[in-house]
């Protein structure tokens, strides 16, 4: 059994000025262990289907429709009860700005021990600590800095204290939202690296929610491209990268820089993200797509099996 | 007569169109509502009193509410009725004249202020904010106290504690402008000084200096019928709702609560209309932002 | 910054702002309405019983003088001499200034505890019918004139239900709580719930919480309206900011969240708030001690008033000026302290 199953989900913002729809009819799986790459531009929705995967979309966003399966149960018709006994030790979350993600006014300590002792209230003060500072160590902070307060930490620091909170009950899914785009680029390597070391001792299966294609190319099992609100593209990474079927994908592609390539000219997709109060009808990548139809302009394409475990939203493959 | 008529009569379809923009818009549309109201009872009082809220004994004292006194009356045999009618008109004026004056002072003081910077600004900040520090009522009081009674007074007393709030509110505002861009895009073109402040930076301003407004008509109110209530109030010959609290309280022991009961709820619906526009044209004005 | 050099620039600032204070105040009696003797007879009296008069006060000398002195003055803790029996206001003042330090604290405390309470139970149902009905209470508790408050409370309460009294601050037959005495020392406030207890006398501690209810009830509500803004805005915000969803991600307790993450962030404004509404606090008190008789500086200051004692009511005015900034000052560096953010 996967250990992650999301089944259509859909999830809205009402907001005043109109309903803005976010996640529109996607579904994917993971297996445990697995690594899935979650990949899109601001406003594709990929924060909001990742918050959704532990029931913490913000107000007012809505989750109108699907399932969301976790070993098999589906979370959203469990109690707010049971749903925090998952959050923080089943599923867990590492957020985008580790300088605001910590509470400032409590020491790295209390954010331990708290933590710890709401999923485990037997556990002794000493045992608590020792747990603590033996992750913090594992993520490479000094665990005599466990008395200190988050601002007397670097932004890469924070981050990493962010990542040893996630791991520290030995969650069985960690989603990591943009978890280096905060951080200059030499910090992005080391947070990464951390991950991918983590995740060969501990075993955790993964979401790495991003906009820079080039980070999970190579360090996900699975990958996923999201386009305002729509899932395009889902394959093996390895599948995506040799054959990428969406317009979008490719063009995502053909925009990494490639620093062995002499003269390499950069490409970018022309245009601009759609307004999600009123996308454009039919697909919503009609505008910036350089092989649009007449059908795109006017009917959404499905979603079509191109090859085994390999999955596009575009009329080039059928469905017209 | 004939300008007070014209000027509601632009004002209700503004305050129609108002309540499409949703809840602050109705909150803003009930508070005017019960503002333009009572400013109209009490404009209306000479003709719709049944009695001369000063004439005594037009009644038995101490009558509590009843088909002939339908507010009772009071320990002079005065009609409570007439008296509720007529009792806002010095509240209404010295509140009306009070924010006049804090305009015509606060405002241009904000405004040259904290555009000319330096020693200018820092002094008169020192002092707008050494009086906004004080207890607003205590200093109303002393000055008072001093000036004497009536109307002009009264104003005055309430003025001077409250233009501090109109010059930090410019003063805010105009800090804030001066640092956008497209005042820097005027300097460069060789605006001058004063073409700035006035095109630029004042249209700007009057939104919150409104909102500002409506609020201190409510504290100017509420400020005036203390200081009515410690005795420096204008002549006690004139009808007015915070004499009617301040005379009603000896007479409490004997169970005449009606004496009190109206003219004080008038003051909580006068204050509660101005706070209501407050409240709503701030949300208007600078809505909450949402996701 | 450092806390240390926080203090010292803080308490810097406060020197102008109490001179310039001070100064007002001297305008505002001395200056303004030209002659204070004058009003206060009324012309009612001989040039010579005014000579008099203006002599004994200091009041014949010429302006500059006078404001020299009445800086001097002050700095000596003289805060001039009544009209009414050239008595010193100082005097008077600080046996009639615990009776209001009582009613405030306890007027805060009402106001305080219902404001948050209220505030974060309506920031945790944003949009809701009871979000909006808390607002709408302290929107509407704000309106009402707190002598008419106390008013009607008076009549409600003490007439009709007969549970309070509806003045004074202790029952006239009993004498008031005299506080300690340790062999020579004697430890009193003047703060009669305080010094009841000290005392060891719980029926006067209860009786003086019985004098304390109405009062404080009527000032506590009128005020709490601004509590509950500013709690419910700030709850709203830091229930709004990453590390709060981080510790619901957690999978922390709500509870742990609202009070733990939210609330300990949105306290320290709420400090601030204490500070500026003391001074507002102490505008009301002069309302509500003459409703209920209350024997403390408004009272006073009312009194005088009536008595056109116009030094007397400067004396009061400044003091009231003094200890607004004085608490102020203090409310601030408590909140350096109290934000780790500064201290360290």
């Amino acid at each position: 059994m996967p250990l992650l199953e999301v089944d259509s989900l859909t999830v809205d913002y009402r907001a005043r000025r109109g309903n803005i729809r976010a996640v529109d009819d996607v579904s994917l799986s993971l297996e445990k262990g697995e690594t899935l790459g979650l990949v899109g531009e601001s406003g594709s929705g990929k924060s909001t289907l990742g918050l959704s995967l532990i029931r913490l979309v913000p107000y007012p966003g809505v989750i109108v429709n699907g399932r969301i399966r976790i070993d098999g149960a589906n979370i959203l018709n469990l109690l707010e009860e049971e749903m925090r006994s998952i959050r923080g030790r089943k599923v867990t979350y590492i957020f985008q700005d580790p300088m605001t993600s910590l509470n400032p006014v409590k020491k790295i300590g209390e954010h331990f021990f708290e933590l710890i002792r709401t999923h485990e209230s037997n556990i002794s003060d000493e045992e608590a600590l020792k747990r603590a500072k033996t992750i913090l160590n594992d993520v490479g902070i000094s665990p005599e800095r466990i008395n200190d307060y988050p601002h007397q930490f670097s932004g890469g620091m924070r981050q990493r204290i962010m990542i040893a909170l996630a791991i520290a009950l030995n969650p069985d899914l960690v989603i990591a939202d943009e978890p280096t785009t905060a951080l200059d680029v030499i910090v992005q390597a080391k947070i990464l690296d951390l991950l991918k070391s983590l995740r060969d001792t501990y075993g955790m299966a993964l979401i790495l929610i991003t906009h820079d294609l080039s980070i999970v190319l190579e360090r996900c099992d699975k990958i996923i491209v999201m386009y305002a609100g729509h899932l395009v593209e889902y394959a093996k990474s390895k599948d995506l990268h040799r054959n990428p079927r969406h317009p979008y994908t490719q063009g995502l592609l053909r925009s990494i820089p490639n620093i062995e390539l002499a003269d390499q000219k950069l490409e970018a997709i022309p245009g601009s993200p759609p307004d999600l109060l009123n996308p454009p009808k039919g697909c919503r990548f009609w505008p910036r797509c350089p092989y649009a139809m007449k059908i795109c302009h006017t009917k959404e394409p499905p979603i079509i099996d191109v090859e085994i475990g390999h999955l596009v939203r575009c009329f080039l493959y059928g469905g017209a | 007569m004939e300008t007070r008529r014209t000027i509601l009569a632009s004002l209700l379809p503004a305050l129609a169109s108002l309540t499409k923009r949703g809840l602050a818009g109705w909150i803003t549309v009930i508070g005017s509502g019960m503002v333009i109201s009572i400013v109209l009872m009490t404009l209306l009082a000479p003709w719709i009193s049944p009695y001369d809220p000063s004439a005594i004994n037009v009644g038995p004292r101490f009558s509590p509410p009843n088909g002939q006194f339908p507010l009772g009356t009071n320990h002079l045999g005065q009609d409570m009725l007439s008296r509720v009618f007529s009792g806002g008109s010095i509240m209404l004026q010295v509140a009306a004249l009070s924010a006049a004056v804090c305009l015509v002072i606060g405002v241009p003081i904000g405004l040259l202020a904290s555009y000319a910077g330096g020693k200018l600004d820092k002094v008169c900040s020192l002092v707008m904010d050494s009086i906004y520090a004080f207890p607003a009522l205590v200093l109303a009081i002393a000055i008072a106290a001093i000036l004497g009674t009536g109307v002009v007074n009264m104003a005055l007393a309430i003025a001077v504690v409250y233009v501090p709030s109109y010059f930090r509110i410019v003063r805010s505002q105009v800090l804030t402008i001066k640092e956008l861009l497209y005042t820097e895009a005027a300097r460069a073109a060789g605006a001058k000084g004063r073409t700035i402040l006035l095109r630029y930076i004042l249209p700007n301003v009057v939104p919150s200096i409104v909102v500002v407004a409506t609020v201190n008509f409510a504290d100017a109110i509420l400020t005036a019928a203390g200081l009515t209530f410690v005795g420096l109030g204008v002549a006690k010959d004139i009808p007015d709702w915070g004499w009617d609290l301040t005379d009603g309280r000896a007479l409490l022991p004997s169970g005449a609560w009606w004496v009190i009961t109206f003219p004080g709820l008038m003051i909580v619906l006068l204050a509660l209309g101005f706070t209501l526009i407050g409240e709503g044209l701030s949300e208007l004005l600078n809505p909450r932002l949402e996701q | 910054m450092g806390l240390r050099s926080y203090i010292v620039a803080r308490v810097l600032l406060t020197i102008p702002m109490i001179m310039l204070l001070l100064s007002i105040v001297f305008l505002v009696v001395r200056v303004l309405p030209g002659d204070p003797v004058l009003l206060h007879f009324e012309k009612r009296a001989t040039p010579e019983a005014m000579d008099a008069m203006r002599q004994k006060l200091g009041l014949d000398k010429p302006l500059p003088l006078q404001y020299f002195e009445y800086l001097a003055g002050l700095l000596r803790g003289d805060l001039g001499k009544s009209m009414q029996d050239f008595s010193s206001v100082g005097q008077q003042i600080f046996s009639a200034f615990p009776a209001t330090l009582e009613l405030t604290i306890y007027s805060m405390a009402v106001a305080v505890t219902l404001g948050i309470l209220l505030g974060v139970r309506a920031s945790r149902s944003y949009n809701s019918p009871l979000d909006h009905s808390i607002r709408a209470f302290g929107i509407i508790m704000y309106a009402i004139p707190i002598f008419f408050l106390g008013m009607i409370f008076q009549i409600i309460f003490g007439i009709g239900l007969r549970w309070f009294p509806t003045g004074l601050r202790m029952h006239p037959a009993m004498e008031p709580p005299y506080g300690l005495n340790l062999g020579s020392l004697h430890i009193s406030t003047g703060l009669y719930t305080v010094d009841s207890l000290l005392e060891g006398n719980i029926f006067k501690f209860l009786q003086a919480l019985r004098y304390l209810f109405l009062p404080s009830l009527t000032l506590g509500l009128v005020l709490c309206g601004v509590f509950i803004r500013l709690t419910r805005s700030n709850m709203l915000e830091t229930l709004g900011l990453d590390f709060v969803t981080a510790a619901r991600a957690r999978g922390l307790k709500e509870r742990a969240v609202v009070y733990g993450y939210a609330f300990r962030n949105a306290f320290l404004p709420v400090l601030t708030m204490m500070g500026l509404q003391f001074a507002v606090l102490l505008g009301g008190a002069i309302l509500t001690e003459t409703t209920f008789s209350w024997p403390g500086l408004g009272r006073y200051i009312v009194d005088r008033i009536n008595f056109r004692d116009y030094t007397a009511i400067q004396g009061a005015v400044v003091f009231f000026g003094l200890l607004v900034a004085l608490v102020s000052l203090v409310v601030d560096i408590l909140y350096a302290y109290l934000d780790p953010r500064i201290r360290l």
